[in-house]
């Protein structure tokens, strides 16, 4: 059980470092907005995992707040790069 | 319970790396913002709805997350789709005469827009 | 701590480093923006790390939601591009 835990954390990272690549190399001000919205829904799964790896219960409370605030500040970058704020 | 809760997270974890892999291996922005989002959202919810099944007290709260990652997710993805379409991003293509379907969308909206404003 | 922190301490380090680098020199002051955006994210997760949940709360809640929106509000009222 802790192997598979072990693995699905490698294989979530390995994603994540795809995206820090995108992030890197990514040609607009567009695709690195994207590949923080990417990072920061990964965030969101790996935080409940962690969660139920260290039997928290208090400890998700920081995803839910991740899951209702995250999507703020990406509306607002939209928004400029559209000319509206 | 146990099993669902383990193959709802192989899931999640699969959708999340090809989300990860399609952002990185896609020809232009939006099959970009296609892939990372989607793939991402379907990812984040499975897994997290896993880790529900696995600890029957916590499904309360992980169900509450899954909903506002299915309601939040899609708002930020189409807010960004959005505002790169107006910032004159331009999508990656091969023949010239297919154009912008989107701008000619908008156009014809437009004039309706304006006909009933007259009438 | 167990492998499954090392892990992820090692991932967030890196991406730490090179998300200030970013911050520091890039021109363009909305790549700048969001690099700041991922230096708060994966503090975020550091401090989870060191299992200390109520900062990583603070953490979530001010550094992507509100700073990002003073940057944003504060690039709108100077300039986009950073002089040579």
């Amino acid at each position: 059980m802790d192997l598979f835990f072990i693995i699905i954390i490698s294989v979530i990272s390995l994603g994540a470092v795809f995206a820090i690549i995108r992030f890197i190399k990514g040609p607009t001000a567009s695709d690195r907005v994207m590949a923080l919205d990417t990072l920061s829904v990964m965030l969101i799964a790996v935080l409940v995992i962690l969660g139920f790896l260290m039997k928290r219960y208090i400890y998700i409370d920081v995803s839910l707040v991740y899951a209702v605030l995250g999507f703020i500040g990406v509306i607002t970058i939209a928004r400029y790069l559209e000319g509206g704020i | 319970m146990n099993y669902i809760g383990y193959f709802l997270i192989s899931i999640g974890t699969i959708f999340l790396f090809l989300g990860g892999l399609g952002i990185l291996r896609m020809p232009d922005f939006y099959t970009r913002l296609q892939a990372g989002t989607k793939a991402s959202t379907l990812g984040a919810m499975s897994s997290i709805l896993g880790i529900g099944f696995l600890q029957p007290e916590w499904f309360i709260k992980t169900f509450i997350i899954v909903v506002f990652i299915a309601i939040a997710n899609p708002l930020s993805s189409h807010a960004l789709a959005r505002g790169s379409h107006k910032a004159k991003q331009m999508p990656f293509l091969k023949d010239e005469k297919i154009g912008d379907a989107y701008e000619a969308v908008e156009e014809k909206l437009h004039k309706n827009q304006k006909k009933e404003d007259k009438k | 701590m167990t492998n499954i922190e090392i892990i992820l301490t090692i991932v967030s380090l890196v991406l730490l480093i090179i998300a200030g680098f970013f911050a520091v020199l890039k021109k363009d002051l909305i790549h700048a923006v969001v690099a700041t955006s991922v230096i708060s994210l994966v503090l975020s997760l550091m401090f989870y790390l060191l299992q200390a949940p109520d900062v990583a709360l603070t953490e979530a809640a001010i550094g992507i939601a509100l700073s990002t929106i003073i940057f944003i509000i504060t690039v709108r009222n100077t300039k986009r591009f950073e002089d040579k």
